[in-house]
């Protein structure tokens, strides 16, 4: 008898359904800030495969969502690239930076990791600002139109983009899920409860994080792909400091290593920014609070949180998930 | 499991609650969604463009047209992002009738695509992006401000030919908006017969002056300056104590010295000249009368950033008037906001050019002490000045937005 | 030969800025191993206090060191009450100090709203020196003298006093440190007092230079983590080499390759990281 909520597979099959019918019934605002949220559970579940798994913290995670976004911003109105080659070339650019940055970057850990990370970040952040010729600079690159698919409706309106969207997130979802679930990813786990121990058993602990890193980059590209699409507008804010730190944010109220939990904090953090400024504009105080209150009060995350909660409450022979 | 069920059922109620139901009644009041930033660095130029804006409002009684008038405030956070959801918003969700205000050039150019795709009458308050009026043209938009150009094409004249400068250097802010200021000015101050020798480029946000100041040539005989904000306030006092303020007269962009900074700047600034749509200090019983009224109500001298989103109200007001407050219907009330012509704005007359700008009066001000106050007085107007100033508007757009390198630099 | 001299004196008067702010992130860095994102908040709100202090008192000594003990105290608080707990939780720390950063800018544009200010400094610090040919603001001289002070006094706390001998145990080997006896408690909370109290005079200083107003926080806070990475934490030594070098490559970087500003600036920062993932001076 199954007495909690995050159990499994009917409560994932709820969520999912609500995802794919509510799209008519909602409100056009709340549709947008819904697509807006699954671009961003992508990147922040690509965070989650470093710093939940692996247990990397990175304050540069931002960059790749630039550089993916920044791919179709000047492929799309320079070049008029269609959507099907600026998605592979906009994952390639930000795998290729990633496998860089990941040389460099990897040769530390901890506070030391987080400082290279942020310095990488701020080196594509000022590529971002100051190479105008490529990037307009602060101006930023605009009028970048809708994917062309050749589908019956079009990518211009909002329901359609918004199942566009949740398709990417659902296939981001099932391949990492797969990741995770492999015996990379438990290396990956393992890696993250003691390097030196997995050191001793014999695995090449810098390749699988090397290879961690990459492919958070990739996926971190991806989202930033969907991102440029979406808004048709990219700028350097999409890629500075605050926004690698809000991803941070995202996986940590979520609940990192959970998968799910980074998209529900993806979710939370842009609703609250959205929503909340609304009504009053004091939102980052409450943005601040929340930072706070999450690693006071649930420092596991909300998914975390829950299943903790749910193995305590279960009965019987624990249950081990990832 | 039933619980479950019954969860997820009241999920969904809620959320579909959220969402506004549609249809309500056609003559409620007036909707306008008024986009700035009012957090972060940009804050309090937000804060001025608001309260130009509901200052015009409060004036007319919260009506126009003999309808009700609602403004709803949106923060951009100065990420153009945030600007297009909160215009999605404004535009889906409020159902505004017109959206005004933006002065970001990154803003402006996110939303500009949207404007149009939406088909929502926009009027751009303080945004002075050149291309949103030139070679980008937004249908469904107006703009009450100015181009970053505009006031420098007759200020490079008057420069070369009134003050009698030669040689000019400029330092300014490394982005679209310096690029256009340095641009409109070099253009005609060369055609008159000067010669900028020297373009320096500190960028956006610039804190020590320290590596451009040293740079400066010393055969120059005055310093061209754009600054904008926070940037404006240091770099008088830097200038100063780098010792250039004796030898090298300061003129510039009218940024860098408008009512917006001139409260914490001291003695250093005193004798600069610079072009800019407004000043303070003009006099004219409307515009004391303005003066007045939004120092009273706000505690400070309203800059260039409230009058023009005072004007942007006005027009919205005037539009909606002449299409005697019907307006539901989108085109002709973009149409009445092209042929609005203001004769009494407290920046003096305004009416648009064909590509939705504003040809106004160009003010050239210099910094002078009053009653212990440091105010832009009026030393020369130059009357009905267009974006384009004296050149054709085909010939002016053939040629490419002024940028860091258009116009070139033949002397340096 | 103006053009060296001049740039020469203006990367060092910058750098003597950066020492200020970074020094004491330094010593919290290398002692606590806490990520401060807040650190840019102490700059900020120290240069806003000394701003109300000027207006109400018109001392300008006085506004130096109300700014300095308020936000020391305010540092202290936040470090006792929250992340004294979260020592070795590089994420916690992180996502609470943003936090507090976070919240400290929303109130500063509360209570001192959004323009911006520069703090009137005394007569006898403006105008320049002249010397043939060259100016050298006195101003300037001002921040590299107390700069120079603030190093030295630092110096011959952690090198000539017990206290300072406590405090460099402490940063060497926390654990050591307990087992011989040290308040290792105590003495964190002196050291992150002293860096906020640093940061916040550093943010009094430049108030008078560069000025005061909301954003502050979050542009010197890239520069303030630069210095500490290329010095390496916990070094005052690499804090006063990194500062000076940061402050020189920065002035230089921006006057002869002025297209490519921030990257003369992280590029470095990385590419040394990248040999020394520890800053030049510091200790794994």
């Amino acid at each position: 008898m199954r007495s909690a909520l995050f159990s499994g597979p009917p409560v994932a099959a709820i969520i999912f359904l609500l995802l794919l019918i509510s799209p008519p019934f909602l409100s056009s605002f709340l549709l947008t800030l819904l697509t807006q949220a699954l671009i961003y559970a992508i990147l922040a579940m690509s965070l989650d495969i470093i710093l939940g798994y692996t247990g990397l913290a990175s304050l540069g995670h931002a960059a790749y969502f630039g550089l993916g976004a920044y791919s179709v911003g000047i492929l799309a109105t320079r070049y008029g690239a269609g959507f099907w080659v600026v998605l592979p070339l906009g994952i390639l650019l930000a795998v290729a930076v990633a496998a860089i940055f990941g040389l460099v970057a990897l040769r530390a850990t901890g506070v030391y990791f987080l400082m290279i990370t942020l310095a990488l970040g701020m080196v594509v952040w000022g590529l971002a600002h100051r190479w105008v010729t490529m990037t307009q600079g602060d101006n930023g690159i605009s009028a970048i139109p809708r994917p062309e698919l050749g589908l019956p409706l079009s990518l211009a309106h909002s329901i359609p983009f918004y199942y566009f969207a949740l398709a990417g997130f659902l296939i981001t979802f099932w391949i990492l899920r797969v990741i995770v679930r492999s015996p990379f990813g438990q290396t990956l786990v393992g890696i993250r409860e003691s390097e030196s121990r997995m050191r001793t058993l014999g695995y090449h602990v810098w390749l699988h994080k090397y290879i961690g890193f990459v492919i958070a980059g990739g996926f971190g590209g991806f989202a930033g792909v969907l991102w440029a699409c979406y808004n048709g507008f990219v700028s350097p804010v999409d890629l500075q400091l605050a926004t690698s730190v809000e991803v941070l944010l995202m996986v940590a109220l979520g609940g990192r290593g959970t998968l799910l939990g980074p998209a529900l904090g993806a979710a939370i953090i842009v609703l609250l920014k959205n929503l909340v400024s609304v009504y009053t504009h004091r939102w980052l105080l409450i943005l601040g609070v929340v930072y706070i209150g999450t690693i006071v009060y649930a420092p596991e995350g909300i998914v975390g949180a829950v299943r903790q909660w749910a193995r305590r409450a279960t009965p019987g022979p624990l249950r081990s998930e990832t | 499991m039933k619980r479950r069920i019954i969860a997820s059922l009241l999920a969904v109620v809620a959320v579909i609650a959220v969402g506004p139901s549609r249809g309500w009644a056609q003559k409620g009041p007036i909707k306008v969604g008024f986009l700035t930033q009012m957090t972060g660095g940009g804050a309090a130029v937000g804060r001025d463009m608001s309260n130009g804006f509901t200052m015009y409002i409060e004036e007319a009684g919260k009506q126009i047209a003999g309808r009700k008038v609602e403004v709803i405030i949106e923060d951009t956070q100065g990420d153009p992002a945030q600007a297009l959801t909160k215009l999605r918003k404004l535009v889906e969700s409020d159902n505004v009738h017109a959206v005004a205000g933006i002065f970001l050039a990154n803003e402006g150019y996110a939303l500009a695509p949207k404007v149009d795709e939406y088909r929502i009458p926009t009027v751009w308050a303080v945004v002075s992006a050149d291309d949103l009026t030139q070679r980008k043209p937004v249908k469904w938009a107006v703009r009450t401000g100015w181009t970053s150009s505009q006031p420098n094409h007759p200020f490079g004249e008057y420069v070369a030919k009134t003050l009698g400068y030669k040689k000019v250097v400029t330092v300014a802010a490394d982005y679209a908006f310096g690029w256009e200021q340095v641009g409109g000015f070099q253009r005609t101050f060369e055609e008159a017969g000067g010669q900028v020798i020297q373009k320096l480029w500190p960028p956006l946000g610039t804190t020590d002056f320290g590596p451009y100041l040293p740079q400066i040539k010393r055969d120059a005989d005055a310093v061209f300056a754009v600054m904008v904000a926070a940037m404006a306030l240091r770099f008088p006092k830097q200038y100063q104590d780098a010792g250039l303020k004796a030898r090298l007269p300061l003129i510039g962009g009218g940024t860098t010295f408008d009512e917006f900074v001139l409260p914490s700047l001291g003695d250093e600034a005193i004798g600069s000249i610079t072009p800019l749509i407004y000043s303070a200090a003009i006099d004219t019983p409307v515009n004391k009368r303005f003066v007045k009224e939004f120092r009273t109500k706000y505690g400070k001298v309203p800059g260039y950033y409230a009058e023009a989103s005072y004007s942007a109200a006005r027009w919205i007001a005037e539009g909606a008037k002449a299409v005697g407050g019907n307006v539901e219907d989108k085109d002709k009330f973009l149409a009445a906001l092209r042929k609005v012509e203001v004769s009494d704005a407290p920046r003096g007359p305004i009416k648009l050019d064909a590509y939705g700008n504003p040809i106004q009066t160009i003010y050239v001000r210099k910094v002078e002490k009053k009653d212990g106050e440091l105010w832009n007085t009026v030393i020369q107007t130059f009357p009905a000045v267009s974006q384009f100033w004296k050149y054709k508007p085909e010939d002016f757009l053939k040629q490419p937005v002024y940028d860091r390198n258009y116009p070139a630099c033949k002397y340096c | 030969m103006e053009f060296w001299v001049t740039q020469t004196f203006n990367g060092i008067s910058y750098g003597a800025l950066l020492f200020l702010l970074a020094g004491g992130l330094s010593l919290i860095f290398g002692m606590m191993r806490i990520v401060n994102m807040t650190h840019g908040s102490y700059y900020l709100l120290g240069g806003y206090v000394a701003l109300t202090v000027i207006w109400r008192t018109g001392s300008f000594v006085l506004a130096i060191l109300v700014g300095a003990l308020a936000i020391a105290i305010i540092g202290v608080g936040e470090w006792n009450a929250f992340l004294k707990r979260l020592s070795g939780q590089e994420l916690g720390q992180v996502l609470t100090t943003m936090g507090f950063a976070l919240i400290f800018q929303d109130l500063a544009l509360i209570i001192w709203g959004g323009d911006p200010y520069t703090i009137p400094v005394p007569r006898v610090l403006s105008g320049a020196y002249q010397i043939g040919q060259l100016y050298f603001p006195v101003y300037r001289i001002f921040i590299i003298a107390v700069a120079a002070a603030v190093a030295l006094i630092l110096w011959l706390v952690l090198e000539q006093t017990r206290v300072g001998a406590m405090m460099r145990a402490t940063v060497d080997d926390p654990e050591m440190a307990r087992g011989v006896g040290i308040n290792v408690h105590g003495i964190s909370m002196v050291v992150f007092a002293l860096g906020a109290f640093l940061a916040a005079v550093a943010g009094v200083v430049a108030g008078g230079f560069v000025g005061v107003y909301p954003g502050a926080d979050f542009e010197i806070l890239p520069y303030a983590f630069v210095v500490v990475i290329v010095g390496g934490m916990g070094s005052l030594k690499g804090a006063l080499i990194g500062s000076l070098l940061v402050g020189l490559l920065d002035n230089f970087g921006k006057a002869l390759f002025p297209e490519l500003s921030y990257f003369t600036l992280f590029a470095p920062m990385a590419a040394i990281l990248a040999v020394r993932p520890t800053g030049l001076y510091g200790r794994a």
